[in-house]
């Protein structure tokens, strides 16, 4: 097993700094684009944006590596997921129905992964992958190679609600396991605001209870959320056990591409969580020199052209057939063999 | 010295420890207490770390073997009762269930559940919950009826790649005894016939093989009718080929369960036969299920909630007389 070299305090520099921009504006340029598809009735089914949600994401989705970390994120997260190493074309194949993709047709948009690199793949129903990436922790634990992992998993603050959101907390936490868990307080579960959610004043306060370190942050900033979740990912990384991240902010499109967001107030809008994190983010890389403008522009260029590529590609590829589909939810041989299968065709 | 139902699941327990590392076990109360039935007694001292106690969370648990089945792990997860795992439901049913299908990652998780009523159990002790589970593409479900089932087909369930509900009957737990774990090598997906007859077919499973064994027995002595008693053994995937060829035999079907009646693994048997051997029907099929109410506390009420041999053979006189 390979020794894992001591983590130490997270510094932010030019280089995070500059993959962190990369993959926020790859994912909103990818979503404005699958928008597009969208509208242009290329998808079916839903198409939910993260747009508003970037920097948030991808801070978190930047610490994390594939074939190490253990990451389970939700609808908003595809800058998070883009910045952990998921390429555009999985993307494009899993929206446009691809068999090459990694669902293969059988699921679709936001609900896909390669869990044997660490991508899980979400179900719809919210809270319930905090205890799965506890549970592929604790596995690491009994295995011995839970050194220098770090597992992650984002919600919204609709999820902080559920039962399963709880119990995978307190799990966490029983369990000590080196994972961080980010609440998106994004103001809005669908069309539920805050107040008809929960009744504390932050729910960061929660942290206190479950036995958690907890992290605030204002999450329309790119820096902040950098050395926030830089800092608790390092932290779970070097063994201090479970960390809860709330960042307050808004979702700047609706719930998916069919809802025009119209219960979202001017006051809210115009408020500080309605700032985009896009351009404060890129107000931020040219004021740290991190970036040009003409840098910037070259960066568009070039993540377009990803775009556009990886759309075509996917558009070309067969999608499933319904007549060669094996149509089979079990694996053994036990299903294969009987007159289920039978009943199957 | 004989052996019982409960040691055959603990005993196996033991086997899959010992020769699978990838093998661990999760739920309530299940390390140093040993479980609430005692099904894992003394095996957090053998397997420190591999034998873990989770809090009252069924939703998690079921939550953490799924995650750490992905890692390739072998979980086997005890609810405490059948009737928890409702708690768990999303995870088993959306989480587990979908999986395969969806990634092409399979989830080898065993969920084991305390089944079925005993007297005085009442309404949240004492559910059989195979068909909730059972109508979910991406799970097996079985639910054995005998000492060398239980051990064999525990075995079996943690080998499958596949989540397995395995349904353990509380009543069977220590009433049934054996010589030993030795079985007849059947596999999931067999159904066995445990009594030949040649006047009517019984299909039951899980505790209610042995009511129908019972049940035969008494027509057996009282009219010297030959009801042969066919043991499920796993409800899915269903044997429909060892019911149909019974039914072939017999001309006749009682579909029995424990189970409450609305739907079900007996409604299953019952349209599997109408569907695919309904010329071989000398008669209506039947079905005999619990009484559409929760399973009532006290043990009268409770004995006569559950099909018994007495109600068996009723519906069995019934059926040979048509």
């Amino acid at each position: 097993m390979e020794k894992p070299s001591p983590i130490s305090k997270f510094e932010l520099n030019a280089e995070h700094g500059r993959a962190l921009f990369r993959a926020m504006l790859t994912s909103r340029m990818l979503e404005a684009k699958l928008s597009s598809l969208y509208k242009a009735g290329k998808i079916v089914g839903g198409v939910y944006l993260g747009k508003g949600q970037e920097a948030l994401s991808a801070s978190l989705g930047i610490c994390l590596k594939q074939g190490r970390d253990v990451f389970a994120p939700l609808i908003r997260d595809q800058a998070g997921r883009t910045a952990m190493g998921e390429e555009i074309i999985e993307v494009t194949r899993t929206y446009l129905g691809s068999v090459e993709g990694p669902m293969r047709g059988r699921d679709g948009n936001i609900h896909r992964g390669r869990p044997k690199d660490g991508m899980l793949a979400m179900i719809s129903h919210l809270g319930a992958a905090v205890s799965v990436v506890a549970g592929a922790l604790m596995a690491k634990r009994l295995r011995g190679t839970l050194a220098g992992v770090v597992g992650a998993t984002c919600v919204g603050d609709g999820a902080t609600s559920t039962g399963a959101f709880h119990e995978g907390l307190n799990v966490v936490a029983v369990e000590k396991l080196p994972m961080v868990v980010v609440i998106a307080n994004n103001q809005y579960a669908y069309s539920t605001p805050t107040q008809s959610q929960f009744a504390c004043e932050n729910l960061i306060d929660r942290a206190l209870g479950y036995g958690l370190v907890g992290h605030s942050v204002d999450g329309t900033d790119m820096l902040a959320c950098a050395e926030v979740l830089g800092e608790a990912v390092a932290r779970a990384r070097r063994g201090e056990g479970p960390q809860l991240v709330e960042a307050k902010l808004l979702r700047l499109s609706g719930h998916g591409e069919h809802d025009d967001a119209s219960y979202v107030s001017e006051v809210m809008r115009e408020s500080h969580a309605g700032r985009d994190c896009m351009e404060v983010a890129r107000a931020q890389m040219l004021e740290k020199g991190w970036h040009s403008g003409s840098e910037i522009a070259d960066l568009e260029a070039e993540v377009s052209e990803q775009i556009v590529a990886a759309v075509a590609m996917a558009q070309k590829e067969n999608v499933p057939n319904p007549y060669t589909e094996d149509w089979c939810a079990i694996a053994s041989a036990i299903g294969r063999t009987s007159v289920e299968s039978e009943l199957c065709l | 010295m004989p052996v019982t139902y409960i040691d055959a699941i603990r005993e196996a327990q033991l086997y899959l420890l010992e020769t699978d590392p990838d093998v661990f076990l999760y739920g309530q109360d299940i390390g140093e207490f040993g479980g609430a039935f005692k099904a894992t007694k003394g095996l957090q001292e053998r397997f420190p770390g591999r034998v873990k106690d989770a809090p009252i969370s069924e939703d998690a648990m079921i939550g953490v073997a799924v995650g750490a089945a992905i890692e390739g792990m072998k979980p086997i997860v005890e609810m405490q009762f059948a009737d928890f795992s409702s708690i768990a439901f999303n995870q088993i049913v959306n989480q587990a269930a979908t999986h395969y299908y969806r990634t092409g990652v399979s989830i080898p998780l065993t969920v084991r559940m305390p089944s079925g009523g005993t007297p005085g159990s009442g309404p949240f002790h004492s559910q059989s919950m195979e068909s909730i589970y059972a109508h979910y593409p991406g799970i097996v479900v079985v639910t054995p009826a005998t000492v060398a089932d239980a051990y064999s087909m525990l075995i079996e369930s943690v080998q499958c790649p596949d989540p397995v509900v395995y349904c353990e009957h509380k009543f069977l737990y220590r009433w049934l005894k054996a010589e030993d774990f030795k079985g007849d090598g059947l596999p999931i997906g067999k159904a066995r016939i445990t009594r030949s007859g040649k006047h009517a077919t019984v299909v039951a499973y899980s505790a209610m093989v042995h009511e129908a064994v019972r049940a035969a027995d008494i027509l057996q002595r009282e009219g010297g009718w030959e009801i042969e008693v066919v043991d499920l053994r796993s409800v899915k995937p269903m044997d429909t080929d060892t019911i149909i060829a019974s039914v072939a035999r017999t001309g006749r079907l009682l579909a029995l369960g424990e189970a409450f009646p609305w739907g079900g693994v007996s409604a299953e048997v019952v349209s599997r036969v109408v569907a695919e051997g309904f010329h071989l029907l000398d008669a209506p099929p039947m079905r005999l299920n619990a009484k559409d109410t929760p399973v009532p506390y006290h043990p009268k009420l409770w004995a006569a909630h559950r099909p018994t041999p007495e109600s068996v053979c009723v519906a069995l006189r019934q059926l040979l007389a048509y």
